[in-house]
């Protein structure tokens, strides 16, 4: 690279003159999230901020040029979300597409198919779902039955999916079918294909949180090109087993509060706790009990925010362990529980409302009940310490 | 900065791994023991560590050293940690250096030519009581004709007994719990009024109690300005509880790869006992408090190396959270050794017993929590 600090400067100058106010206040919630995608209904603001990071391939900035990207090395990239954090800058686009199918692509992707799909992620004209998890076929992925039929010019897609994360949403979906019955890993393939193609239908999923992110997915005879098949036939698993890498690495993140109401961090918090708890002669909160586990988790949050800056750099640079993805989300989404475990204490019986005007729906109680689902949803806890158990520590199989 | 090991740095460590490895393996630290050796380290060693360039890489660049930071002085920390090595590195290398950076040109001279050589070995004097408290400091220092008369006591003072230089913390204004009044004092061995005994610890390291009866000290010992140690002592601490941090991230981690080794090799029921799904979500949980230990590390040593403000906290975050990975590291490493862990013929054990005493040494987990807690206003 050039010169770090000259990208600095002019990184921080254009984003003074180009994110608008608004997108430098934080997140309130879901709402404030752009996914992007035909359906996507955004204010002229978020319109405003995404076509301007769009233009720059900032959306997405270390992917090449030729895909949308903006073809920032590692340390210019970091230096870029430095200045975004700085300055308050929400995230201009959130997207299974730059999160996990994008990185695939990538990878395993063919010229046509990264000319295609790549841009229109990185511009969030497109809105993807994940089709992984099937009703028979939850920690054990690879037992998954959704079958997709060689019909000369097509595959015919019939099964269902279950916990499609905005399937109801989605433009897209990437979607792992059994094109082989020989072999259990090696019978896998790895699709793209339209929601609205005639046979796709979605069903929410009504949760604890008495919210509906996730759905059930049928798929009826579905057609879908031979041109959607991303890697070789069969060879699916290692492409959706890469991709689970990327999905960890981006719920790991949820460790920092993943920009929601836990992202004040810990002095947000104790403000809580003190204005339901009051405060001691020395003016710190009054229950020695719930600071002392405040503490211990402030302690963990901080090593961790250091973890996420440590892992980022090593896989920029290609020196992480492949596996440590595992260590990241199993680490990241048992830190987010005990955060809400925490608001909900220092809340006490306000956090409990759940429809009142001044509880904002239930924001807090309806979030606690959510980050239940981090460390199952993308591979459970149970099986990150599995794969950290035989990849990283090489111990033996039974 | 990315938050990983420059080439030359993981070339350093290279270096130091094979160095610590070879000089001075665990079974060094078993003679010394078993010889109930008075020092409590080996002063040869102690010269090659010197002849490595290991002693002066702190020590400024014009001022015969190597003018490296606290990142290279951890990466040979954390050797001196997964060998158990006997060491007066951290008192001498990094806080003793550490406090005489802001000293005179005089006491530059003197002491950094020795420390780079081999030649010196330095203790700190912070502690009064069981607990580290560093603001309760009482040891009174008095204006006494041109200089100082320093009377009171001072405890858990590693290497007290033999250092050639003691960095005392002592009163000079105000009452114990004030940060104001604090001052810093050079005092060498010998010096009159000085009385050192030393304490053989359960790692079989040796600390001293010091007693000063008034041991009258010119000006030009004051490290600093007179009244006005507090910051220069925060600072002391904080390298303090970083290279402690480091060193416990070796012990943390040597007593890891044993018990992972242990696991592989061991059978019972037919099978190695690291087939157990059991032991293997520990050893997995294991594996990420100590990854998560070693950022909270690394950062806190390039952050105190760029003169970060923040600094300190992160000081406090990387020895509070290596606390807690090493102290997991070390119980789990006995367990899952089984009735073998529970030997001395076993080197397992020293682990527990060296990072009982890293986890004390500059404030335990719980003390370094609650300074962040304060600093975050509950």
């Amino acid at each position: 690279m050039s010169d770090p600090e000259a990208f600095r400067a002019e990184t921080r100058a254009w984003l003074e003159a180009n994110c608008p106010p608004a997108m430098r206040q934080p997140v309130r919630g879901e709402g404030d999230i752009v996914w992007g995608g035909r359906k996507a209904q955004l204010s002229a603001d978020q319109k405003a901020w995404l076509d301007a990071m769009a233009s720059r391939g900032w959306t997405v900035p270390d992917w090449p040029k030729d895909y949308g990207g903006g073809g920032l090395s590692p340390e210019e990239t970091k230096i870029l979300r430095q200045e975004m954090a700085r300055l308050g800058c929400r995230n201009p686009l959130n997207s299974f597409g730059i999160s996990m199918l994008g990185p695939a692509l990538l990878k395993y992707g063919t010229e046509a198919q990264k000319k295609r799909f790549l841009p229109e992620i990185a511009r969030g004209e497109i809105r993807w779902c994940q089709g992984y998890s099937e009703p028979n076929a939850g920690s054990d992925l690879a037992g998954l039955q959704t079958s997709a039929e060689d019909k000369g010019d097509h595959f015919l897609v019939n099964g269902q999916k279950v916990w499609t994360s905005y399937a109801d949403k989605a433009d897209w979906i990437f979607c792992l079918v059994r094109t082989s019955r020989e072999s259990k890993h090696n019978g896998i393939s790895f699709l793209l294909f339209d929601m609205e193609s005639p046979g796709v239908s979605t069903k929410p999923i009504l949760l604890i949180s008495g919210y509906s992110p996730f759905c059930e997915t049928f798929f009826d005879n579905v057609e879908v090109p031979k041109d959607q098949l991303v890697g070789e036939l069969n060879k699916g698993w290692d492409v959706a087993k890469y991709l689970l890498g990327h999905e960890r690495e981006m719920i790991s993140g949820m460790g920092l509060g993943g920009g929601g109401l836990g992202s004040g961090g810990p002095a947000a918090l104790a403000e809580d706790a003190k204005r339901t708890i009051g405060v001691d002669a020395e003016g710190r909160l009054a229950d020695p009990l719930l600071r002392a586990q405040m503490a211990l988790f402030e302690v963990r949050e901080r090593a961790f925010r250091a973890m996420s800056e440590k892992f980022m750099d090593e896989l920029k640079n290609g020196r992480a362990h492949p596996a440590q993805p595992s260590m990241m989300k199993y680490y990241g989404t048992e830190l987010n529980k005990a955060r809400y475990e925490l608001v909900m204490a220092a809340g006490g019986s306000d956090a409990l409302e759940w429809e009142s005007a001044g509880s904002a729906n239930g924001a807090k109680a309806r979030a606690w009940l959510r980050t239940k689902a981090n460390s199952i949803e993308g591979g459970t806890s149970e099986i990150q310490l599995n794969i950290i158990a035989k990849r990283i520590l090489e111990l033996p199989g039974t | 900065m990315p938050l990983f090991l420059t080439d030359e740095q993981s070339m350093l460590r290279d270096t130091a791994r094979q160095f610590v490895a070879v000089t001075a393996p665990i079974s060094h630290m078993r003679s010394l023991r078993d010889a109930r050796d008075p020092a409590g380290f080996d002063r040869d060693l102690w010269k090659q560590f010197a002849e490595m360039g290991f002693t002066a890489i702190l020590i400024p660049e014009g001022e015969g050293g190597l003018g490296l930071g606290h990142v290279e002085a951890g990466v040979v920390l954390e050797e001196i940690g997964r060998n158990l090595t006997p060491s007066p590195f951290l008192s001498t290398a990094v806080t003793a250096v550490t406090a005489l950076k802001p000293g005179s040109a005089d006491l530059r001279q003197i002491w950094f030519s020795r420390i780079a050589a081999g030649e010196a070995v330095a203790a700190l004097a912070v502690d009064e009581g069981a607990k580290h408290r560093p603001a309760q400091i009482a040891l009174k220092a008095e204006r006494s004709g041109n200089g100082f008369r320093l009377t009171g006591a001072k405890s858990f003072v590693p290497l007290g007994h033999v250092a050639d230089l003691i960095v005392v913390a002592a009163r000079t204004a105000g009452s114990p719990g004030d940060t104001d009044g604090i001052t810093l004092f050079a005092v060498d061995k010998g010096a009159a009024g000085l009385t050192a005994t030393p304490e053989r610890l359960a790692d079989a390291s040796v600390a001293a109690q010091l007693r000063l009866e008034g041991v009258e000290l010119d000006a030009d010992a004051v490290i600093g300005e007179v009244d006005q140690g507090w910051p220069g002592l925060s600072r002391i601490l904080s390298a303090g509880r970083v290279g402690a941090s480091s060193e416990m991230l070796g012990v943390g981690g040597g007593a890891m790869d044993m018990t992972i080794g242990y696991l592989k090799e061991r059978r019972q029921f037919g099978v190695p006992i690291g087939s157990f799904q059991a032991l293997q979500h520990r050893a997995a949980h294991l594996y990420s408090e100590m990854e998560v230990a070693r950022a909270a590390v690394l950062k806190a040593q390039q952050l105190l190396d760029a003169d970060d403000p923040g600094a300190d906290r992160a000081a406090l975050v990387a020895k509070a959270m290596t606390g807690l990975a090493a102290t997991l590291a070390v119980q789990e490493g006995v367990q899952m050794h089984g009735g073998i862990g529970m030997t001395d013929e076993y080197d397992i054990g020293f682990y527990m017993k060296r990072g009982r005493l890293l986890a004390e040494l500059f404030g335990d987990t719980n003390w370094a929590a609650d300074q962040l807690a304060r600093m975050s206003g509950y």
